[in-house]
């Protein structure tokens, strides 16, 4: 691996972004050579049109929303640990995380962390709920264009229905997590490579 | 219903066999009498029809002897297509057994006619015929359809599994049958130890990829895909040499006196043979691409050029007694990075379509031959081999497997799991490769060839039919993690989410590999090897322009059907809504469910997908087109409203910045492109102009959905390359900077933003290139801009 290009010292902080993410070294470097092939210009740091020029997320459905989620809270720039930081909740869950000093803060690779980032995806507006709104948004996004407005409309007020407990017409974080217990998200949404 | 239309079709076709057959045992009968009349009758050119020697002129002649061997063969391959129509019909088919049992079914149906009415099968299937004519074409289509990237990440562990793995099995089965031949029980004493390897040999000529469709939905992953066709595509090559080494092994060693010299020399003929038939290969292969380099004004040669040199290669190749299946190989997998890139768009289809037609009508006729000699009188039965054989194979397949495996993971990153192994040793399905050996034995060497044939038989239908049947069940049984399944709606919305959530953030990944030797090979790819090879790239015009035109006509079908004018970003309706969630009946729920399940994008594909019978036809294609359309719109409904982009940013900020255009810029005049500065980059360097333009890279990412490639990620990539339209990487830096500035015309926002990345420079992995552009269809905006050159296409 260690090629002569990339060496651990060439990521600043990597010391800190492996306790934080749980990357491996090998990995953080992989990351690292990713995140200086996408950037460009060789700024530092990516900006959206960097990762807008990954064509396969153009023909992605939720493409602008997962671009999205690199950037929190409106900035305009991500850098590295910011770029590894997102995909940390990706990484596959192992064993020896499950015991954890309970002082630690959760590792961002777990259950809750994950599904609060799949949360987010449909969540634009930050309140914490799912509104219909939102809900009808993401099936369109999802859907073909053969099904009419009216079906979406009947499926979105259904999912919201069904998750929904406290009646607000809106689905929570909690509601969201409980509805998905059965659904085994680690799997689901754990990259292999991401060690 | 389809079933029945298939039988209809296969009885008709039958009937047709059958009265073809009956007329040429009635006229060669006929004609054999007419001869030997013609000689005597001095008007013999009368005499050939009617079996009286008086001059008539005969109205009505028949001559089928004239036309027998082109009839038969062609009716064969009618009878084998029709029956894969049929096949197709019935749709869950396709998904329960591999094609080749119904392959094997319709020759021994054949077989059984021929059979039945006592006619002599005219083309023999002989040494020349197969190896010259019927071989090549097989192989020629594996190698073009593998993918090189992948192959190549994991070349290791292909080569170790797929050579080490023939050897063993090739050697562990012939010992142990020679074992099984001392014990004197079994009649079998006269089948000696060479006899023995090479039946072992050939036997062990797998072809995994007839079962890969079977358990294509379960969405195998990339290296265990690769893994399987890698062995297929070595696995014949590396038979077909032990093959023909233990065959001059017999001739000349009649007394069985082999001396270890003899074996060593064995050994390294295996080597050279090998590396030969490869570098052979790649010779032809860059001699091939370079010629494509300059046929753009004989287009229509291009495919005859790609399929004659490689014949050619495999030809050269066993001309010197080299491996002429590997040099072919090599050469489809050397060849086709360049020549994908030189040739039109039409050429290319065309050579992948043809090479699958070959290849087909090649693996017909021999399943038809395989029919043939099952329905007959030449079969050998012997309990003991034939059980022993069909044990061995899979014994030593097992063995093989799982411990080359073993060994293999240690130095992998990425080890296969024991489900993954298991997956590998029931694939191992034997196809047309071992019959044809097996069927071309010389019987002077090996008196007891019925007996082998017969073994032979037996295992490819065993393995065939029983393993190829149950391979697909097994494969969703290892897979499947969760037994029930009525996942509510919500379940199923946010399953399909993460799955593209995964691929999204796959795909920002990107693909990891050794990047040293890779990189290495890209530098001198690119610096040496594509300027030779590679044409000069001109803009194609008129594809550009068809590719407008079919986007805008399906963005203006969407419009006019009412979709994209749904408002996306209305007030939210929750306020009027709180009440009145009328609750839904469990139909309604179960035809929500069906909406959802029929209607939801496809997950794109990362893991690689490949049926040997059929091209699949593109249905990501329009799914990509819809999505890309109505982000487009999307976009340009957002900003037009004022409010900022979906993701929560308020409305009204600047980020948009308005660069100004130059007047008649001649480079963008002549290219329909139009700009505008849309800068996420930060606010604070205002002297940057970000550009973007070109309506080409748009064009551009849906020729790439457009190649009927399978494997998204190799036609994104190129798509990319191709059809640059002069945008190499020098002049598209250039593009960037050069700037298309557009004057600003007012603070409010009335303008669209096209944006669109030019091509990425192709270097880094390959893969991270732009292609993405969006257009608008621009509805009146367009005259609030001074601009000089041709308008867009979006006027609707």
């Amino acid at each position: 691996m260690g090629s002569r290009s990339s060496h651990a010292a060439v990521i600043p902080d990597v010391d800190s972004i492996r306790r934080e993410t749980g990357f491996s070294q090998a990995s953080l470097l992989r990351l690292h050579h990713r995140f200086r092939a996408l950037d460009r210009n060789k700024k530092g740091y990516l900006s959206r049109m960097d990762l807008q020029q990954i064509g396969a997320l153009a023909v992605n459905p939720l493409g602008d929303r997962i671009i999205e989620s690199f950037f929190p809270n409106g900035s305009q720039r991500v850098d590295f640990p910011g770029f590894v930081r997102v995909l940390a909740h990706f990484r596959p869950v192992e064993d020896e995380d499950t015991d954890q000093d309970p002082k630690k803060p959760e590792p961002l690779n777990s259950r809750r962390n994950k599904l609060h980032y799949a949360f987010q995806l449909y969540d634009l507006d930050r309140d914490g709920k799912i509104s219909r709104h939102e809900m009808l948004q993401v099936l369109r996004l999802m859907v073909g264009v053969q099904v009419t407005e009216e079906q979406l409309e009947n499926i979105a007020d259904r999912t919201v229905q069904e998750a929904d407990e406290d009646g607000d017409g809106a689905v929570s974080f909690l509601e969201f997590t409980k509805s998905l217990e059965k659904m085994d998200v680690e799997q689901k949404m754990s990259i292999r490579i991401l060690k | 219903m389809a079933l029945q239309m298939f039988m209809t079709f296969g009885s008709w076709n039958c009937l047709l066999l059958l009265v073809a057959l009956e007329y040429s045992k009635a006229s060669s009968d006929v004609n054999e009498s007419a001869n030997s009349t013609a000689q005597h009758a001095p008007n013999a050119w009368f005499a050939a029809s009617s079996s009286e020697p008086d001059e008539r002129i005969s109205v009505f002649e028949l001559d089928y002897d004239y036309v027998q061997i082109p009839y038969e063969v062609t009716l064969w391959i009618l009878l084998a297509s029709l029956a894969k129509i049929g096949f197709h019909l019935y749709h869950k088919l396709p998904g329960l057994m591999p094609e080749s049992c119904l392959l094997i079914l319709v020759g021994a149906l054949v077989g059984g006619i021929i059979f039945g009415t006592d006619h002599k099968s005219p083309p023999v299937m002989d040494s020349s015929i197969y190896f010259l004519y019927l071989l090549p074409p097989i192989v020629l289509e594996g190698g073009y359809f593998m993918p090189t990237r992948p192959f190549f990440e994991n070349i290791g562990s292909i080569l170790w599994w797929a050579v080490l793995g023939a050897l063993i099995n090739a050697l562990g089965i012939g010992l142990s049958l020679y074992l099984i031949c001392q014990v004197q029980a079994f009649g079998l004493g006269d089948v000696n130890l060479l006899q023995n390897l090479l039946f072992g040999s050939l036997i062990s000529a797998v072809d995994p990829v007839a079962v890969l469709a079977v358990f294509e939905e379960a969405r195998v992953n990339e290296q265990l895909y690769m893994m399987i066709f890698g062995e297929a595509l070595l696995n014949d090559g590396i038979t077909v040499v032990l093959y023909n080494m233990l065959i001059a092994f017999t001739k000349m060693h009649k007394f069985e006196d082999i001396e270890p010299v003899d074996i060593l020399a064995g050994c390294a003929r295996f080597i050279i043979v090998g590396v030969g038939g490869v570098m052979f290969g790649i010779v032809f292969g860059f001699i091939s691409a370079f010629i494509t380099r300059f046929t753009q004004n004989i287009s229509a040669i291009e495919p005859l050029i790609v399929f004659m040199f490689s014949y050619l290669s495999y030809l050269a190749a066993e001309t010197l007694y080299l491996s002429g299946i590997l040099a072919i190989t090599a050469c489809a997998v050397t060849m086709k990075k360049y020549v994908e890139e030189n040739v039109s768009q039409t050429s290319y289809t065309t050579i992948k379509y043809f090479m699958k037609m070959l290849s087909s009508v090649s693996e017909t006729l021999i399943f038809i031959f395989m029919g043939v000699s099952t329905v007959g009188k030449n079969h050998e039965w012997n309990w003991a081999f034939i059980c022993f054989t069909l044990a061995f194979c899979q014994i030593w397949r097992a063995i093989s497997v799982f411990a080359l495996f073993y060994v293999s993971n240690q130095f992998r990153t990425f080890p296969f799991s024991i489900k993954d192994q298991c997956i590998i040793f029931y694939s191992g399905v034997r196809g047309a490769g071992s019959f044809s050996l097996a069927f071309l034995l010389p019987l002077s060497l090996f008196p007891r060839k019925k007996m082998f044939v017969t073994a032979t038989l037996v295992v490819i239908y065993f393995t065939v039919f029983i393993q190829g049947i149950t391979i697909g069940p097994l494969v969703r049984y290892l897979d499947v993690k969760k037994t029930n399944k009525k996942e509510s709606i919500n379940e199923e919305l946010h399953i399909r989410l993460m799955d593209h959530l995964k691929a999204g953030i796959e795909d920002v990944c990107g693909h990891w590999s050794h990047y040293q030797v890779r990189d290495k090979f890209k530098k001198f790819d690119h610096r040496y090897l594509r300027k030779i090879l590679i044409r000069e790239n001109l803009p194609k015009s008129s594809i550009v322009s068809l590719y407008k035109k079919l986007e805008m006509k399906q963005a203006i079908e969407m419009v006019e059907t009412g979709i994209l004018s749904s408002t996306a970003f209305s007030i939210p309706h929750q306020a009027q809504r709180i009440q009145g969630i009328k609750r839904l009946s469990p139909e309604d729920v179960e035809s929500i469910r069906d909406i959802l399940t029929c209607n939801m994008y496809q997950v794109r594909q990362r893991t690689l997908s490949y049926n040997k019978y059929n091209l699949k036809p593109q249905t990501s294609e329009k799914q990509a087109k819809e999505i890309l359309i109505r982000r487009q719109n999307t976009l340009r409904e957002s900003m037009r409203k004022g409010h900022s982009l979906p993701w929560g940013k308020p409305a009204g900020t600047k980020n948009i910045r308005y660069l100004s255009f130059p007047y008649g810029n001649p480079q963008s005049a002549g290219r329909d492109t139009r700009a505008a500065g849309f800068s996420d980059d930060d606010g604070s360097n205002p002297g940057s102009p970000s550009i973007t333009f070109s309506a080409h890279s748009r064009i551009r990412s849906l020729q790439k959905q457009q190649a009927p490639e399978i494997i998204p990620m190799k036609s994104l990539r190129r798509g990319g390359k191709t059809l640059s339209f002069g945008y190499q990487r020098s002049t598209s830096q250039e593009e960037h900077m050069g700037g298309s500035r557009r004057v600003a015309l007012r603070p409010k926002p009335p303008f669209h933003a096209v944006d669109e990345e030019g091509e990425s420079g192709g270097e880094s992995e390959g893969e991270a290139f732009a292609v993405r552009s969006r257009w608008t269809t621009d509805r009146g905006h367009g005259r609030d801009y001074h601009r000089s050159h041709s308008p867009l296409l979006q006027r609707k």
